[in-house]
């Protein structure tokens, strides 16, 4: 039944058949009369297994991608693709239905499918949850001061939303049609707004439709810019062998326009070269969702209020589709205006670094201490992406892939902390350490590798990103090289004063982890460390789409 | 003379059917008047007159044929619009039939009128002759009026009739002067003659007599554009439109919302590319100028869409009744639409026949919700929508679906329709003189995240606030069958859309000069 052909299509509407399975139950229930508990259950059961298929048929794909291997044909030429499937979806526009994978997808793939199934297990409230959740008053009942714990609240539609995300992330990552594309990427809209708006904290509401605008300006943007690349594409062969009447929305045929230079000789759009507005046009739909600075607004806000399962999938899985969209779009369909704008990128590269680490100096949220984070760390991915050196662009991936590991352990922990205390104020904790040892050790780990210490994966990534940029851009290197001390300053301080010290008494035999936190932490530290040692696990399959990508961009 | 309207009536069935059913319908109520369950009987005799007008319809040749001397056409366009239209008014009757805010004996007025509405519609849908255009406006708006301030004893409906008819005699009596323009100058009433004449005019007239000629024709355009646009509500002919649907009954708001604003659109068409096309070529990039005047017709309105979109949706921003917002999110969407009509092409047309098909089917569910929640509670207004999620779930996940898809979020429908009219203006960049398609596809996609911010207002409301008193919502079983059929057919028309495509590209074939 699952075969290579369509074990993508599988992993991306795995989790869209829960969701189906969600709403029949609920329709059952209220013609049946089952009782709430049931529906509950029912659907975090549902969630959990398809979420679960969702990640094994991720795992499958990983282990039929081969790195050497030269890729699918898809009609009749080489792109480097494996796994893919392939048929007319809109005949009129030339739409296709074209799923599948290379290097820099297939890592994605294997993250979201990994973190989605995190995130899940994140939202029951089983496994000794209910101890501490029942010591905060937050499964009873709910007013206005005592909100109850997202894993408790209308959980049918929490799964169902939650559900729907994942089939959007994993369909934006394997869609190699502009258009699928382009609808996978506006389906993770809805469900991201509602799971902040409805389960999220006390500025829920305004934090839900600012990244709801933020991301939406982006996203129509990046609509009229797809359009307009259709319309200065050339004719391309369609599933069936036939050519396309006229265009194409084909990625792969794009790139292979994009490298002829089809593209460069568009006509201009009022006056400005097509190549260079139809960059901006797309990169700022993407810096929006890295969040590139100035556009990274929307992303503290986005943090704080959402339940902890939705911060994991934020920032695991959707800041990585930034850079995803710029190496899928800009780099191969647009490579001399890439050119042209790699100075620009580094530059903002550098702000998000530098700029962002500073910020976290100043904050007393973890939760917004972590976010701010966030927006430092995928600088480096900017700067590597920008570098067009190999080392800079296999770090920037494998940056992206491993803030995708440890970002969201650091959510998780602000959770573990918040579930407890219900609040994340980093100065009136103190001595956490003496109550919940085995806490403050997992949060230690998780701090050093977002530090970058050796040993870990997150030291890999900010090397070879730096190694990589050095060559091309030596003072702006220098410069986000020092962030790392910053970023060790922010870190520590905040155990310091957290966890070390005298134990404030007020969280005197607050519970240490139980066993829904341990079984999404020790598995993400395990690969945070796994990787520190042996990053060729990924390297070894992103290189070769990674190098072909730069290979195709001139040096001005 | 007499034989060529006889030969012409054999293709005028279906409007035939609807005047039949007017004047049986009038009969029927009065026939009825003590029955118990006249509502249900009348009801299905509106039903029953509707599918005949739509049988008829069916069996009718694709083959277009001007009928009665000229005076209408019967094309693969008009059809297309006339299935919208019956769609529209069948729809509207079942959403009227349970519908509280008519008197018992009001409902069996209302059905004979909405059918001469419809059948007002089809002649604007089809009409080829200035006359023709003319009654056919007068036709829809005159009951139009009546049925505006239908709501007895209710100071805002007064209000919204009066209104409704000064806005609409001012405008109509502009369009009629315009027209008298045309006929001034051509000696013919015929929209497919209208181009030839006027590019001989053209030729013939030299130095001053020119710029005479052209002045007037511009004056003319514009003043039937006038008209069009107070039918379709574009700025800046839109401001009886938010009193207008706060006035009249909601059912017969949401028909106004989209039937007549699509016989607009089809008028505007039919006008634009018969009387004005230079020469009307398939490519794609047909001309819509007149050699005579040098002004730029896309251009101007293209101006005039991109103002009307921006109006509306800044407008609907502050609104907190929920028929004032859904008028000025229609006032936006005549805007998007105009994008369409602005692109000049035949792919511009096809959008906008797209996007009135799509749009019919949202915005009627989106009125159907307001109808159902002001039945629960009484009001319109945006705070009554609070925790409607948990109050009754199936209107609230449709109303949602319906205003995602009106927002143009894939994968609904509307996206579809929106989709269409970027490629008909982006098509367009790159014509000579065409770079401010691209500015207006601009201003096009950030009104579109406008229209979200007050979109989610109503979602906002709905799922994430808590719900204010106990009001039970528990809407008519025909209602929540609308409501699911509409939400299901918004999803699948936004992942499978061959057929519209299909449909609408097939009805592109229209008489033109």
């Amino acid at each position: 039944m699952i075969s290579q052909q369509n074990v993508l299509s599988w992993a991306t509407f795995f989790p869209l058949l829960g969701l189906g399975l969600i709403v029949l139950f609920a329709a059952v229930r209220s013609l049946a009369g089952l009782s709430k508990t049931a529906l509950d259950q029912a659907s975090r059961i549902i969630a959990m297994v398809t979420s679960g298929g969702s990640l094994a048929c991720a795992l499958a794909a990983w282990h039929w991608y081969d790195p050497s291997a030269a890729g699918t044909l898809v009609s009749g030429q080489a792109t480097g693709v494996q796994l893919v499937q392939h048929f007319t979806w809109i005949k009129a526009f030339n739409i296709e239905y074209l799923m599948g994978v290379d290097g820099l997808s297939i890592s994605m793939v294997l993250l979201s499918g990994l973190i989605s199934f995190v995130a899940t297990i994140a939202s029951m409230p089983w496994w000794g949850g209910s101890k501490y959740l029942a010591m905060a008053g937050m499964t009873g009942h709910e007013d206005s001061h005592h909100p109850k714990h997202f894993s408790v609240r209308m959980v049918p539609g929490y799964m169902a939303m939650l559900l729907l995300l994942q089939t959007g992330m994993m369909g934006t990552f394997v869609a190699l049609d502009m258009f699928l594309f382009y609808v996978f990427w506006e389906v993770m809209l809805l469900p991201m707004y509602f799971l902040i708006g409805i389960w999220g904290g006390p500025r829920k509401e305004y934090a839900a439709i600012k990244f709801f605008l933020y991301t939406l300006v982006g996203s129509v943007l990046m609509l009229l810019a797809i359009i307009a690349i259709y319309y200065s594409s050339h004719a391309a062969p369609l599933a069936d062998g036939t050519m396309s009447s006229g265009h194409t929305f084909n990625l792969l045929a794009l790139a292979q326009q994009g490298r002829e230079g089809v593209f460069t000789h568009a006509g201009p759009i009022l006056g400005f070269a097509f190549t260079k507005i139809i960059f901006v046009a797309l990169f700022i739909g993407f810096a929006i969702k890295i969040p590139m600075f100035p556009f990274h607004t929307w992303l503290p806000d986005a943090h704080v209020e959402a339940p902890t399962p939705v911060s994991v999938i934020l920032a695991g899985i959707l800041l990585k589709m930034g850079p995803y969209g710029i190496l899928r779009f800009n780099y191969p369909l647009l490579p001399d205006a890439t050119a042209w704008a790699a100075n620009v990128i580094a530059a903002f590269g550098v702000i998000n670094i530098i700029y962002a680490a500073f910020v976290c100096l100043a904050q007393t949220d973890l939760k917004k201490l972590i976010a701010y984070s966030s927006v430092s760390h995928m600088g480096f991915t900017l700067l590597g992406m920008a570098s067009m050196t190999q080392a800079g662009i296999s770090g920037a991936v494998f940056n992206m892939f491993s803030h995708g590991i440890i970002s969201p352990m650091l959510f998780l922990i602000a959770g573990v902390i918040y579930d407890r205390a219900h609040h994340r104020e980093i100065a009136r904790f103190g001595g956490l350490a003496s109550a919940m040892p085995e806490y403050s050790a997992i949060t230690g780990l998780a701090f050093f590798a977002s530090l970058g210490l050796p040993g870990m994966c997150g030291f890999i990534s900010e090397f070879m990103v730096l190694t990589g940029s050095f060559p091309t851009f030596m003072l702006l290197t220098i410069i986000s090289a020092t962030a790392v001390i910053i970023t060790a300053a922010y870190y520590l301080w905040a155990i310091h004063r957290a966890f070390l010290g005298k134990l404030n008494p007020l969280y005197q035999g607050y519970p240490d982890l139980v066993w829904r936190e341990r079984v999404v932490l020790y598995p993400l530290g395990a690969i945070a460390i796994f990787l520190g040692f042996y990053p060729f696990a990924i390297l070894d399959v992103i290189n070769t789409t990674l190098f072909g990508l730069i290979a195709g961009i001139p040096r001005l | 003379m007499i034989q060529e309207n006889l030969i012409s009536a054999s293709w005028f069935r279906p409007e035939l059917a609807l005047t039949a059913g007017i004047m049986l319908m009038f009969l029927l109520d009065l026939a009825w008047k003590k029955h118990p369950r006249r509502v249900l009987f009348l009801t299905i005799g509106s039903l029953l007159f509707l599918s005949l007008a739509g049988v008829f319809l069916a069996m009718q040749p694709s083959a277009p044929r001007l009928l009665f001397n000229g005076m209408i056409a019967s094309d693969p366009f008009a059809t297309f619009f006339k299935w919208l239209f019956l769609a529209a008014a069948g729809l509207t009757v079942l959403i009227a039939a349970r519908s509280t805010e008519f008197g018992r004996h009001q409902i069996g007025v209302f059905y004979p009128l909405l059918l001469s509405i419809v059948l007002g519609m089809f002649l604007m849908a089809s009409a080829v002759d200035l006359l023709m255009m003319y009654l056919a406006v007068e036709l829809v708006s005159l009951v139009s009026y009546a049925l505006a301030g239908y709501r007895q004893g209710d100071r805002k409906a007064a209000e919204a009739a009066l209104k409704y008819v000064i806005y609409g005699g001012v405008a109509s009596g502009i369009m009629l002067f315009g027209m008298s323009y045309l006929y001034g100058l051509t000696g013919s009433t015929s929209l497919l003659g209208l181009g030839k004449a006027l590019d001989g005019l053209g030729a013939g007239a030299m130095g001053s007599s020119q710029t005479a000629l052209r002045v007037a024709l511009v004056v003319a355009v514009i003043f039937v554009l006038s008209g069009v646009g107070f039918k379709i509500a574009s700025v800046p002919w839109h401001m009886w439109c938010p009193d207008v649907y706060e006035g009249a009954p909601t059912p017969f708001t949401a028909f106004l919302s989209v039937g007549p604003k699509a016989a607009g659109f089809a008028l505007a068409v039919r006008f634009f590319w018969s009387a004005l096309a230079g020469s009307p070529s398939g490519d794609g990039t047909g001309a819509l100028v007149v050699g005579l005047t040098d002004l730029p017709w896309p251009a101007i309105i293209g101006v005039l869409a991109a103002i009307t979109m921006t109006l509306g949706n800044l407008t609907a921003m502050v609104q907190s009744n929920l028929k004032r917002l859904l008028a000025y999110s229609s006032i936006a969407h005549a805007g998007y639409a105009l994008m369409g009509l602005c692109a000049a092409s035949t792919v511009g047309v096809q959008s906008v026949m797209i996007y009135l098909l799509v749009y019919l089917v949202m915005n009627l569910g989106a009125f159907l919700v307001v109808i159902v929640v002001a039945q629960a509670t009484g009001s319109e207004s945006i705070d009554d929508y609070k925790g409607l999620g948990r109050r009754h779930p199936l209107s609230a996940i449709s109303f949602a679906i319906f205003l995602f898809s009106l927002t143009g979020l894939p994968p609904f429908a509307g996206f579809t329709g929106k989709w269409y009219l970027f490629v008909a203006v982006l098509q367009n960049y790159g014509l000579p003189g065409g770079g401010w398609y691209a500015a207006l596809a601009v201003v096009g996609a950030l009104n579109s995240a406008l229209s979200l911010y007050y979109y989610m207002r109503i979602a906002r409301a709905m799922f994430l606030e808590a719900p204010v008193g106990e009001v039970t919502v528990r809407p008519h079983l025909a209602y929540q069958i609308m409501l699911g059929a509409f939400s299901v057919a918004l999803l699948l028309f936004g992942v499978w859309w061959n057929p519209l495509v299909d449909w609408s590209q097939q009805s592109l074939v229209f008489l033109r000069g």
